[in-house]
């Protein structure tokens, strides 16, 4: 029991990171209705950032909104100077365009940082606390907890606020938001921003176990490309549940299916998505899209 | 006065010229319909106008030429766009759309009383302010287009083909509304509608357009005076 308890929580700890970077990823999309395969990178980015701020003396906390507020400008930026010239043209043009971006990036962060494992502090204690009889990190809970707190604060945003209520317009429908006054490219700015955000807010969480490299995101990305699958591109709840689901699955099936172990456990969420993608094409939670003519 | 005034516009869908030369002006609080057939650039006329297709020519409103500026400064100076197929934020309820529609004001006692308003104008909205635009019938989401358009409180509203799709009566209704509201409000109109009967309802002066050309404009008594206007628009 105390073991099952313990790779539940690791679950939903690593499932946290692989959500923070699904809701950036639907965040872009629901706005512009592209996948921004850079997410990862720019997250990367933003870790390295925040690393960078650590090592000029700046304490954690400071370093890492620092890094979060350097990655809202970029965000913002890479919407307005890139992809702007493709938001009109071909969406699969644009898709490609992220992917470059994500070389790019990638390629970027070895040369200035190189491709050795760079030590990330750790924004929580490395303590564990019992909960019924399982011994589970502190680390867990807090990336947990900062999880739960984005999604309060992006609810809050969305629902509350006159801001959220302009993003949601405009990602609805552009033209008919700017009949409004709606400064339409401004939105999509902010949009970006916000994601660049989430995407921060996941690298620098998982950087501590995971160690700094330019590539540390490709994993955390094909797993938050699973949740969106899987949860359905147009829920943001849909996609959380999904990510808890699948890093909780996965750390589930790597103990108790001796068949998969930890090398094979990789390939849990996309048997759940194959098997998700037959019944219901939209997703867990998602609408389908009907084009009416 | 002029509010607003077109001269000479030109305007392209790639590379078919749909405008030729549409001229015509609106007066301050003023209502002026626009008559055409299909495809004579009635739409892409407002579309002009509202900045979402490119456009040569002249385009002045209030003193100031708006030709090229972006859809939300055009919105901004106080020109409400009620487009062809409503335009409603399906996904935002009847209360969030009529907020959206008041972006750009500060005076928030005023937006309250303006939602108020527009409830008791459009009495059929009122039970459903919390659902969402796309669970509405056709007429009130044509209904809610026109209360968002007139929460920016404009100075001019554009609009287009508000009977499309609804029924008889529906239709009826929603222009006595909007005629209502210009009563009461003194918003200045340009009207673009293919029921030109339902148009007279509303507008006092109206311009013909052929094959992207403003050929002729009146009075409503002058043009039902006509005999070809008569027979091309008013049904015998």
């Amino acid at each position: 029991m105390g073991t099952f308890i313990q790779l539940v929580f690791d679950g939903l700890s690593t499932g946290s990171i692989y959500a923070a970077l699904a809701l950036a990823i639907v965040l872009v999309n629901q706005a512009t209705g592209l996948i921004n395969f850079a997410q990862g990178g720019m997250a990367v980015l933003s870790a390295y950032i925040a690393w960078q701020f650590t090592q000029w003396g700046l304490p954690l906390i400071l370093a890492i909104l620092a890094a979060v507020v350097v990655s809202f400008a970029f965000g913002a930026l890479v919407e307005r100077w890139l992809m702007r010239r493709f938001e009109r043209g071909d969406p699969d043009t644009a898709v490609v365009v992220t992917i470059g971006l994500l070389t790019l990036i990638t390629g970027f962060c070895a040369w200035l940082w190189s491709y050795n494992n760079r030590l990330f502090p750790s924004l929580f204690p490395l303590e564990t606390v019992d909960i019924f009889g399982a011994a589970v990190s502190v680390r867990s809970i807090g990336t947990i907890a900062v999880l739960i707190a984005i999604m309060l604060l992006l609810q809050l945003l969305f629902i509350g606020t006159k801001l959220g209520l302009a993003l949601r317009a405009v990602a609805i429908n552009p033209q008919s938001a700017a009949f409004s006054g709606l400064p339409v490219g401004r939105l999509l700015m902010v949009g970006w921003g916000l994601a660049a955000v989430l995407g921060a807010l996941a690298g620098v969480l998982v950087a501590p176990s995971l160690t700094l490299t330019p590539g540390m995101m490709d994993g955390a990305l094909v797993y938050a490309l699973a949740a969106v699958i899987l949860g359905g591109l147009s829920s943001p709840i849909g996609v959380v549940v999904a990510a808890w689901l699948i890093g909780i699955l996965e750390n589930l099936a790597a103990v108790y299916v001796p068949f998969i172990g930890h090398d094979l456990k990789i390939a849990v969420p996309f048997i759940l998505i194959f098997v998700v993608l037959i019944v219901r094409p939209q997703g867990l939670f998602g609408r389908k899209v009907v084009v009416r003519v | 006065m002029t509010l607003l005034e077109l001269k000479d516009v030109t305007a392209y869908y790639g590379p078919v010229q749909v405008l030729e030369g549409v001229s015509l002006s609106v007066p301050d609080g003023g209502a002026v319909g626009i008559l055409g057939a299909n495809g004579a650039g009635k739409t892409t006329t407002l579309r002009a106008i509202s900045g979402t297709v490119r456009a040569g020519g002249s385009i002045v409103f209030d003193g100031t030429d708006i030709r090229g500026m972006r859809p939300d400064q055009v919105a901004a100076l106080g020109i409400a766009h009620v487009p062809e197929g409503r335009g409603t934020l399906g996904d935002l309820t009847v209360r969030e759309n009529l907020r959206v529609g008041a972006y750009l004001r500060k005076d928030r006692k005023q937006i309250a009383s303006d939602i108020d308003y527009c409830l008791d104008l459009f009495p059929n909205l009122q039970n459903r302010i919390r659902s969402n635009a796309s669970a509405l019938s056709g007429g009130e989401q044509q209904m809610l287009a026109v209360a968002r358009a007139f929460m920016a409180k404009p100075r001019l509203l554009l609009l287009d083909e508000a009977s499309l799709g609804l029924a008889p009566s529906t239709a009826k209704n929603v222009y006595e509304a909007i005629g209502r509201l210009r009563r009461e409000s003194g918003i200045a109109m340009l009207v673009v509608e293919q029921n030109a009967n339902l148009a007279f309802t509303l507008v006092d002066t109206a311009t013909v357009l052929e094959t992207g050309r403003s050929v002729l404009s009146g009075t409503t008594a002058e043009l039902k005076g006509m005999d070809e206007i008569r027979r091309a628009y008013l049904g015998g």
